[in-house]
């Protein structure tokens, strides 16, 4: 119908990818947007530097979801100092869509659950 | 010598209109609502803050490019001007909630400060240890978190009113809440900010009079939307906040018993609010100026005293009465979008709030879609989680009125409702 809701967006939305729980991550996170209450859960395994397996869940919008899906389905297998050098750009070119303020916040949920428990890292205001 | 302690002096309350509430008349009176735009602008968003009628943004320029000047201090001329502006604001108020006396009226900055008045102030003074205070679960976190704070620094014990299926507080448990005597405040929401729920805050205030608790009403939601008589309701504090009431952001208003407000102690500690102060010791000014530390927010309490004139002459009868016209026709317009699910009462026991959920969409992507057809509704939690929680759904999307809302605006909300379930169709 228009930008927001382009048909990438919605069909992660519908059919997400990476998505459910691993049986004993190496790593788990979750956080939530406190705002409007999105919330995302990300499991991984490591392997060799890289994200070997990744799986993503929780509840929340369409732009929280489909963010999750489409940061996962990128990120499984890649060296981890590529992924941690993913940025708020990555993320809104991945969505290709331009957001304001308040929908930022649920674009940007996954990555910022995927740092913080990845590397201990918390996005400062200006990453996110 | 004081401003006079009588309610009468800002003259006689206007009369209720006669002719019929007409919105579309009443709609042309605020500037933002008739701005020519792009797309037109339909604003349900009255809950979380009111739009200002010309009147009240008038009041406001008039009292900065006119008289200008600290209150209660000068002897010089605007500084008079200034000081008769608060407080004739301030009688317009005590009339309008019909407090005994303009004394009982303290400014704060809003509801949420009026509140933390009470908890501070009066729950330190009030409150030991092992007592408990009486809640309800549909309490926005204004009142909740001030209460938990106090909980927590004096150990007592919090209490909840059950509520209904459809969002109803069952207030045959009541009794038994308050039956060991340890129970000494009840605390709830007049009209609730999610539900629309109208709480017979005059039988709760009957039941705990009963047990000898205080009665504490947060009104944010129905001073600005159906007739207040404070004595008539029975409570002992009403909070309540201008923005909500067509007035300008920054200033609310704590109305409290005399007898109550006399002998707590002061909330802020500063200048206004003392009657003489030595190195070591202070005494207190008299009411309600003891509450009011520093300077306050002049422009805005005029511009609330503004707010209640006009929501005065439109009549507060009517005024309820167009919103509950509203909230039945949206009920209605709502049971036609499939998967639409109603949060709260019947069209007969709510105010002008309509919140909903919409299986498969989430409430954000709802107000998104929406806003791409120029309606603006409020998604999320509406700073009530424990309510969600209790609903079982983490966040809603919520439609509210006032006197300047239209059927034409509800006729917008439902087109918007099934553009987003088409987008979002499997």
């Amino acid at each position: 119908m228009d930008d927001l809701f382009r048909e990438t967006i919605l069909e992660h939305h519908r059919h997400p990818r990476c998505h459910g729980s691993l049986p004993s991550p190496d790593v788990t996170y979750e956080d939530s947007n406190p705002l409007c209450g999105d919330r995302v859960r990300i499991d991984v395994n490591l392997r060799d530097g890289r994200i070997a397996e990744v799986r993503w869940s929780g509840h929340g919008c369409s732009i929280s979801q489909a963010s999750a899906s489409m940061l996962c389905e990128r990120i499984e297998g890649q060296p981890l100092e590529d992924v941690k050098a993913l940025t708020r750009t990555d993320i809104c070119d991945m969505l290709g869509i331009e957001l304001g303020p308040v929908r930022l916040k649920c674009a940007m949920l996954a990555l910022k659950t995927l740092k913080a428990g990845v590397y201990g890292l918390r996005m400062d205001e200006e990453d996110e | 010598m004081r401003e006079s302690d009588r309610v009468t002096t800002a003259g006689a309350a206007p009369a209720a209109p006669a002719a019929a509430f007409d919105a579309a008349r009443v709609r042309q009176d605020f500037p933002l609502l008739m701005a020519r735009r792009e797309k037109p602008m339909v604003y349900l968003d009255s809950a979380a803050t009111s739009q200002k009628p010309q009147a009240v943004l008038d009041a406001m320029q008039r009292y900065y490019t006119t008289c200008n000047a600290n209150i209660h201090r000068g002897v010089y001329g605007i500084a008079e001007e200034a000081t008769a502006l608060y407080e004739d604001a301030r009688r317009v108020v005590a009339r309008f909630l019909h407090a005994a006396s303009p004394r009982e009226v303290v400014f704060t900055r809003n509801s949420t400060e009026a509140l933390n008045l009470v908890a501070h102030a009066w729950g330190r003074w009030a409150l030991a240890p092992g007592d408990a205070i009486v809640l309800t679960p549909m309490e926005h976190h204004s009142n909740l978190v001030p209460w938990q704070i106090l909980a927590t620094e004096r150990q007592l014990e919090l209490r909840f009113i059950p509520i209904s299926g459809e969002g109803e507080l069952q207030l045959d448990a009541l009794p038994a809440l308050l039956a060991d005597g340890r129970a000494k405040l009840v605390s709830l929401v007049h009209i609730s900010n999610v539900l629309g729920t109208v709480n017979d805050v005059a039988e709760v205030a009957r039941i705990a009079h009963a047990h000898g608790a205080t009665v504490c009403v947060d009104a944010s939601q129905s001073a600005a939307h159906m007739p207040i008589d404070v004595q008539s309701l029975g409570a002992d504090f009403v909070a309540c906040t201008s923005h909500k009431m067509l007035g300008p952001t920054g200033i609310g208003v704590l109305w409290g018993r005399r007898a109550l407000l006399e002998a707590m102690p002061p909330f802020l500690g500063g200048g206004e609010m003392i009657r003489e102060v030595k190195l070591t010791h202070s005494t207190w000014n008299e009411l309600p100026w003891k509450f009011e530390a520093g300077t306050m927010a002049i422009a805005e309490a005029v511009g609330l005293g503004a707010a209640v004139r006009y929501l005065e002459a439109l009549g507060m009868d009517a005024v309820f009465a167009h919103d509950r016209e509203l909230a039945t026709l949206t009920l209605e317009r709502l049971t036609d979008v499939p998967g639409l699910r109603l949060l709260g009462p019947p069209a007969s026991r709510r105010g002008g709030v309509v919140a909903f959920t919409l299986e498969g969409v989430h409430p954000h992507d709802i107000a998104t879609v929406l806003d791409q057809g120029g309606v603006c509704v409020r998604a999320g939690h509406h700073c009530a989680m424990p309510l969600h929680e209790h609903l079982g759904i983490p966040a809603s999307t919520r439609a509210s009125f006032h006197c300047y809302s239209c059927p034409e605006d509800i006729d917008a909300l439902v087109a918007g409702l099934h553009r987003a379930r088409a987008v979002f169709a499997h």
